[in-house]
C-alpha cells in the first residue's frame, strides 16, 4: 500500500487480496484421533478462522497431538484507526553523529548502561554498546562522541543508579531479555521509581531495549524510549544525539 | 571419509603448552580453598538441612569458621576434632559447629592426624555413597541402551520442577536422548544452594537435591518405557559449582555443564574462586563417572565466530587440561563449541564444518558437545528451523558426540513442548538422510574446509604460546577469551577465598586425589 493512501480495514494476505489466510500450529492434550482433529478443527473456528484445514496432526508426546491448521480468518484491522508512539528520529550517519556532539555539545555523551536484576544476557546491550556492534554497525563505543560505560549482566538498580549518577550519565540503558512472569517490566519500573525518589530521574534520558521491548511499554514503564529487536547502535546513537544536541536546525537550542 | 589435515605435532604442542599453563594455576589451586569447597566436604560427610530462614546448615558452619578466620585449615579438621569431643553423628558435629555456644578455634588438643582417624570411616562412607550411586548408573545402563550419537540434547525450563518432569517424560518421548533442566538464571550467583523441591523460578528452575531426585525419577521412568536410556543432566557452575557436583554425583545425574572458566568470563565470578571450585568439583565428578560439558560454545555468542573460532579450540586445550589435571578422562571431556557463524556469510556452512571436523578429529576420545545457533536467530521460526536443520547436518557429518538441538523458538521464548517435538522430527530426519554422508565424501585438499582447519589451529597455538607467556591470569585480564576482560581479584565471590594452612586437612579431598 503506498504510504499516502488511505487506509481500510485489512485482512490477513495469503494469495489474494482479502482471503484471510493465515496458519496456526498448537498442541492440545490429546492422543491423535478423528476427535482429536475435529477439536482443532472448533479450536481454530474459535480463533475466528472460518473453513480450517487441519493439514497435520501428529502425537507430539504420550496423549498430546501437535497441529497446523489453515483457515480463512474473518477479522479485520483497520490501520487508520491505530496509533502507536514510534521512536521518530531521523538516522543520521557516523559522520553527523560525531559532528553534532562536536559541534553542539562540545564534550562527550555519557551513556551507562546494564542487564539489570537476574538477568544474564547481555546480547542486547552489548550489541548496541560495545565496539563490536551488530549486524555490521559498531556499537556506541566506537564513536569520539560517546563515553561508554557497559556495566554487564545482573547489576541491581541501586547499583546502575549509584554509578550513573557518579558518572553524571546524559543517558542510562537498561537491557532486559528474560521476560518470565514479566520481571522486566517490575525491573524496568524499579528504576524509574527509584531515580524519582532519589530526584534526578529528569537528569538523564531513560532507554529501554530488549526482544519484548517496544516504544510504547518503554513509556508506560516511565522511559524515555523503547528500543525493541533489530534496533542497531547507529539507531541509538541517532535518538540520544537528537535529543542532546537537538535536531537538525536547531542549533540554537542546545540544552544546558 | 571426510577429514581436515591436523598436524599432529601441533596438537602435540598445544597440549604441551595447555599444560604449562594448568600447571601454573594448578600450584595455586593447590594453595588455596573456598567456602564453598569446604561447604561441599561438610554435605559430603553427609551434613544437611537448612534453618527457619532457609540457610543451609553445611553454610552457616563454614561461614563461622571463615569469619574467626580458622576455615584455611580445614572445616574437616573442625568436624573430626567435634567428633573426637562427643559428637555422636556428623550431622551432630556439623550442627555444633554451626551453633556451639563457643566457637573451636582449633588451639590445643587433637591435630590433623587425629582428626583425619575420627573421620576415617566417614571418609571412606561418602566415598561409598558417590561409588554406589556411580555402580547404579552403570548397571541401569549396561540394561537399557544409549541411543546413537549424536545424542540429542533437550532443555526444559519451566521454573516448576514437576512441570519439568512432565516435559522431561515428554522430551524422551519425542526422542531425546539427554534432558537438561535449565537453572534460574540468578543461581549461580548464590553462594548457597537452595533446598527442597521448588516450583517458582525465573528463566528456569532452580538446582536442588530434590528438584534432582525428582527428575532423576521422570527419567527413569521413561527410559523403561522407551527401552532407551535417557541421560539427566544440570549445571555445575557458578558460586555452588562444587556443591552441586556432588549432589550431581549422589543423585546419578549423568552429566554436567562444568567448565574451568566459564564462570569468570560470563558471570563475572572471580578467577581465582573459579579455578578453586572448578578443580575440587572435578574431583567428585571424576569419582562419580559423570561426563562434563564445557561451554566454549559461548565465547562465539560474545565474539565473533569467524575471526574467533580459535580462541575456542584454545579454551578447549586448556579445558582438557584443567580436567586430566582433577582426574577425569577424555571419555568424560564433552568439550563444547558451536554453530554460531552469521549465516548469511558466504560460504559459512564450509566454515562450520571445518570446524567441528577439526575438533573432531583433534579430541578424537571425548564426546564433544555441538551447540546450536542462537546469536543470529530472530524470531523468524521457519527460517530458525532451516538453520536448526543445517546445524544438524554439520552434528552428523562430522560425528559429534553430544547434540544440543537447536530450537526455531530461540530469542523468543523458553522450548514449548512442540518446538521440542518438531526439533527432535527434524534431526531424525537430517540425521537419518545424511547418516553416512561423512564416510562418503572427502574435503579436497587445499579446498575452503581443509585451508580454515589449517588456519584455526595456527591460531590457536599461536594465541596458546601468549596466554602461557603473559599467564592465563593476565590473558582473561585483556579479552583474551570472548572479548571479556577480568581481574584476578575482581569479580563476586573474592571474599571466599582462602590460604591453605600448612596442615591442611582434608581426607576426602585426599581420598579422591589417590583414587584418580
Amino acid at each position: 500500500m503506498h504510504p499516502t493512501a488511505p487506509s481500510k480495514p485489512l485482512r490477513a494476505y495469503g494469495d489474494r487480496e482479502g482471503d484471510g489466510m493465515v496458519q496456526l500450529s498448537f498442541v492440545l492434550e490429546l492422543p491423535p484421533s478423528a476427535k482429536a482433529r475435529e477439536a482443532a478443527k472448533r479450536f481454530a473456528e474459535m480463533h475466528g478462522l472460518q473453513d480450517p484445514l487441519v493439514a497435520t496432526m501428529e502425537p507430539a508426546a504420550e496423549g498430546f497431538s501437535f497441529f497446523v491448521v489453515y483457515g480463512h480468518s474473518k477479522h479485520a484491522v483497520d490501520p487508520g484507526e491505530i496509533d502507536v508512539p514510534e521512536v521518530r528520529t531521523e538516522s543520521l550517519s557516523r559522520e553527523d553523529i560525531e559532528h553534532r556532539i562536536k559541534t553542539r555539545l562540545g564534550r562527550k555523551i555519557v551513556v551507562v548502561g546494564a542487564c539489570t536484576g537476574s538477568d544474564a544476557h547481555t546480547v542486547g546491550i552489548d550489541a548496541i554498546l560495545n565496539y563490536k556492534g551488530y549486524a555490521g554497525d559498531k556499537g556506541l563505543e566506537s564513536y569520539k562522541g560517546f563515553e561508554v560505560y557497559n556495566l554487564g549482566a545482573q547489576v541491581e538498580n541501586a547499583q546502575l543508579a549509584a554509578r550513573a549518577r557518579a558518572l553524571k550519565a546524559d543517558a542510562i540503558l537498561v537491557s532486559q531479555v528474560i521476560t518470565q512472569r514479566n520481571c522486566h517490566k517490575e525491573n524496568g519500573r524499579a528504576l524509574v521509581e527509584l531515580l524519582e525518589r532519589e530526584g534526578w530521574r529528569r537528569d538523564a534520558i531513560l532507554l529501554f531495549g530488549g526482544p519484548r521491548v517496544d516504544h510504547q511499554l518503554a513509556l508506560e514503564l516511565g522511559f524515555d524510549a523503547g528500543f525493541g529487536p533489530g534496533t542497531k547502535p547507529g539507531d541509538v546513537a541517532s535518538y540520544l544525539v537528537d535529543k542532546l544536541c537537538g535536531g537538525p536546525g536547531a542549533m540554537t537550542e542546545i540544552p544546558l | 571419509m571426510a577429514t581436515v589435515p591436523m598436524d599432529p605435532r601441533k596438537v602435540a604442542r598445544c597440549r604441551e603448552i595447555a599444560a604449562e599453563i594448568a600447571d601454573d594455576v594448578q600450584r595455586y589451586i593447590d594453595a588455596h580453598t573456598t567456602v564453598g569447597v569446604e561447604r561441599t566436604i561438610l554435605r559430603a560427610y553427609g551434613a544437611e538441612g537448612v534453618d527457619d530462614q532457609g540457610v543451609p546448615l553445611v553454610n552457616t558452619a563454614v561461614e563461622r569458621y571463615r569469619e574467626a578466620g580458622v576455615l584455611g585449615r580445614g572445616i574437616a579438621f573442625f568436624l573430626g576434632r567435634a567428633l573426637i569431643a562427643g559428637a555422636k553423628t556428623v550431622q551432630d558435629a556439623a550442627e555444633r559447629l554451626a551453633f556451639a555456644p563457643e566457637i573451636d578455634r582449633g588451639e590445643g588438643g587433637p591435630g590433623p592426624d587425629a582428626a583425619r582417624e575420627a573421620l576415617r570411616e566417614h571418609t571412606a562412607a561418602a566415598i561409598a555413597r558417590i561409588d554406589t550411586a556411580r555402580k547404579q548408573r552403570e548397571a541401569l545402563r549396561a540394561r537399557i541402551a544409549s541411543g546413537p550419537t549424536p545424542l540429542r540434547y533437550v532443555i526444559v525450563a519451566t521454573g516448576n520442577i514437576y512441570d519439568d518432569a512432565v516435559q522431561a517424560k515428554a522430551a524422551a518421548h519425542a526422542g531425546a536422548d539427554i534432558v537438561a533442566v535449565i537453572r534460574a538464571t540468578a543461581q549461580s550467583l548464590l553462594d548457597y544452594v537452595p533446598h527442597g523441591a521448588t516450583t517458582e523460578g525465573y528463566g528456569g528452575t532452580f538446582a536442588t537435591q530434590e528438584n534432582f531426585k525428582i527428575v532423576r525419577r521422570a527419567l527413569d521412568e521413561a527410559a523403561q518405557e522407551q527401552n532407551r536410556y535417557i541421560q539427566q543432566t544440570n549445571y555445575s557452575s557458578g558460586l555452588c559449582m562444587a556443591e552441586i557436583a556432588w549432589m550431581a554425583a549422589v543423585e546419578r545425574l549423568d552429566m554436567l555443564l562444568n567448565d574451568a572458566m566459564y564462570g569468570i568470563l560470563f558471570r563475572d565470578i572471580n578467577m581465582c574462586r573459579t579455578f578453586v571450585d572448578q578443580y575440587v568439583s572435578r574431583r567428585f565428578i571424576a569419582r562419580a563417572g559423570i561426563t562434563i560439558n564445557t561451554g566454549e560454545d559461548n565465547y562465539l555468542t560474545t565474539a565473533d565466530a569467524v575471526e574467533k573460532a580459535h580462541t575456542v579450540l584454545t579454551s578447549q586445550f586448556i579445558n582438557e587440561a584443567f580436567a586430566l589435571r582433577a582426574g577425569l578422562k577424555p571419555e568424560q571431556m564433552g568439550l563444547g563449541h558451536a554453530y554460531e557463524i552469521d549465516p548469511w556469510l558466504e560460504d559459512s556452512f564450509l566454515l562450520e564444518v571445518a570446524q567441528a571436523q577439526l575438533i573432531r578429529q583433534i579430541f578424537d576420545k571425548h564426546p564433544i558437545k555441538w551447540m546450536p545457533p542462537t546469536k543470529h536467530k530472530t524470531g523468524d521460526i521457519f527460517f530458525a528451523h532451516v538453520h536448526d536443520a543445517m546445524f544438524d547436518l554439520v552434528g552428523i557429518t562430522t560425528n559429534q558426540s553430544i547434540e544440543l538441538l537447536g530450537m526455531f523458538s530461540e530469542a523468543i521464548h523458553n522450548p514449548l513442548l512442540m518446538d521440542r517435538y518438531l526439533a527432535l522430527k527434524a534431526t531424525r530426519y537430517v540425521y537419518g538422510a545424511a547418516k553416512h554422508l561423512g564416510e562418503e565424501i572427502e574435503f579436497k585438499k587445499d579446498g575452503i574446509v581443509a585451508r580454515r582447519a589449517i588456519q584455526v589451529l595456527d591460531e590457536a597455538l599461536e594465541l596458546l604460546e601468549e596466554v602461557k607467556r603473559e599467564s592465563i591470569w593476565e590473558a582473561i585480564g585483556r579479552g583474551a577469551f570472548a572479548d571479556v576482560k577480568r581481574t584476578r581479584t575482581g569479580g563476586k565471590g573474592y571474599a571466599g577465598v582462602l590460604d591453605r594452612a600448612r596442615d591442611y586437612c582434608n581426607p576426602l579431598l585426599d581420598a579422591l586425589e589417590r583414587s584418580a
